[in-house]
This record gives structure tokens, C-alpha cells and sequence, in this order.
């Protein structure tokens, strides 16, 4: 049974080799989803306040369609941009 | 096991940063939308609208949760 680590000295723990590389790893992943959740955070700001005109009792259909087209376009956006300054560098 | 303490500690710490993230945007958009006109109180009227504006966000915030990820995915 492998605890994952072994002491060094008595009393200071530290993580294997096999450990560190799944901390390594399991850390990079968690980085991602959180880079994940603020751009979720930075659309949703964006898009509601470009879709959302009421608040009632629930979204309607094209408010729905609105929001979804909004990440859409914003995406499509940032394409667009990265490949314009490609061209215009190679003017 | 330490390994298992310290993943679930950075579990709780992103998810921790996540909801008040998520309550910071609420806070600012709902007030927007519903204190019009600042008073000397919250009135019901201003309570109600908060209350329903808070759903509606999350809601907004699952929509464009489940696009982006879509999308994301799709490239």
C-alpha cells in the first residue's frame, strides 16, 4: 500500500518521484478548467449584457439563441483578428 | 494520504474562487438591472427582481457554459 510519500527526515514529509509527476499533472489539469470557467465568466458578463434586456421568469428561446450566437461571434471574432494581422504582416 | 489532501484542497480552493467569481458578476449585473433608482431601502419590488435576476444568470452562465465547451470541443 503506497502512501505516496516518504520521509526525508523524521517529521518532514515529502512526495515521491511517481507522486510529484501526478501532482505535476493533476495541477496542469486543474489550471486548464480554471482558465476554462473565466472565460465562461468574461463571455457570460459580455453576452448578457448584450442579450438579457428584462429579467423574468425564465430565459426565452431568443435570448437563448442570442447568448449562444454571442460566444459564437466572439470567438469567431478572435479568429478573425489573429488572421487579419497575419495578412497585414505580410503585407 | 497527503497527495489525496493536497488535490482536494486545490479542488476546494478553485471552486471556492469559482463561486465568488460567479456572486461578484451577480452582485454587479442584478444591481444593474434592478435599483434603477437608489433609494433608502431595498424595496420588495427591487428584492423580487433581484431574487429572479440571480436565476437568470446562472441560467445565462449554464448557456454559455455548455456553447463554449461545444465549441472548444468541436476544435
Amino acid at each position: 500500500m503506497s502512501s505516496g510519500y516518504r520521509s526525508t527526515k523524521p517529521g518532514n514529509p515529502d512526495f515521491d518521484e511517481a507522486s510529484q509527476k501526478e501532482l505535476a499533472k493533476f495541477l496542469e489539469g486543474e489550471n486548464a478548467k480554471m482558465r476554462l470557467q473565466q472565460s465562461i465568466h468574461t463571455f457570460t458578463d459580455l453576452c448578457w449584457d448584450k442579450c438579457i434586456t428584462k429579467v423574468s421568469n425564465k430565459i426565452d428561446r431568443g435570448e437563448e439563441t442570442c447568448l449562444v450566437n454571442c460566444v459564437e461571434r466572439f470567438l469567431d471574432t478572435s479568429l478573425f483578428i489573429v488572421k487579419r494581422l497575419e495578412e497585414i504582416r505580410n503585407r | 494520504n497527503r497527495k489525496q489532501a493536497v488535490m482536494d484542497q486545490v479542488r476546494n480552493e478553485l471552486a471556492l474562487a469559482n463561486a465568488q467569481e460567479l456572486i461578484n458578476k451577480i452582485n454587479e449585473k442584478c444591481f444593474s438591472k434592478c435599483i434603477t433608482k437608489p433609494g433608502y431601502k431595498l424595496e420588495s419590488g427591487e428584492q423580487t427582481c433581484i431574487a429572479k435576476c440571480m436565476d437568470r444568470y446562472m441560467d445565462a452562465w449554464n448557456i454559455v457554459s455548455r456553447a463554449y465547451i461545444g465549441r472548444v470541443q468541436k476544435e
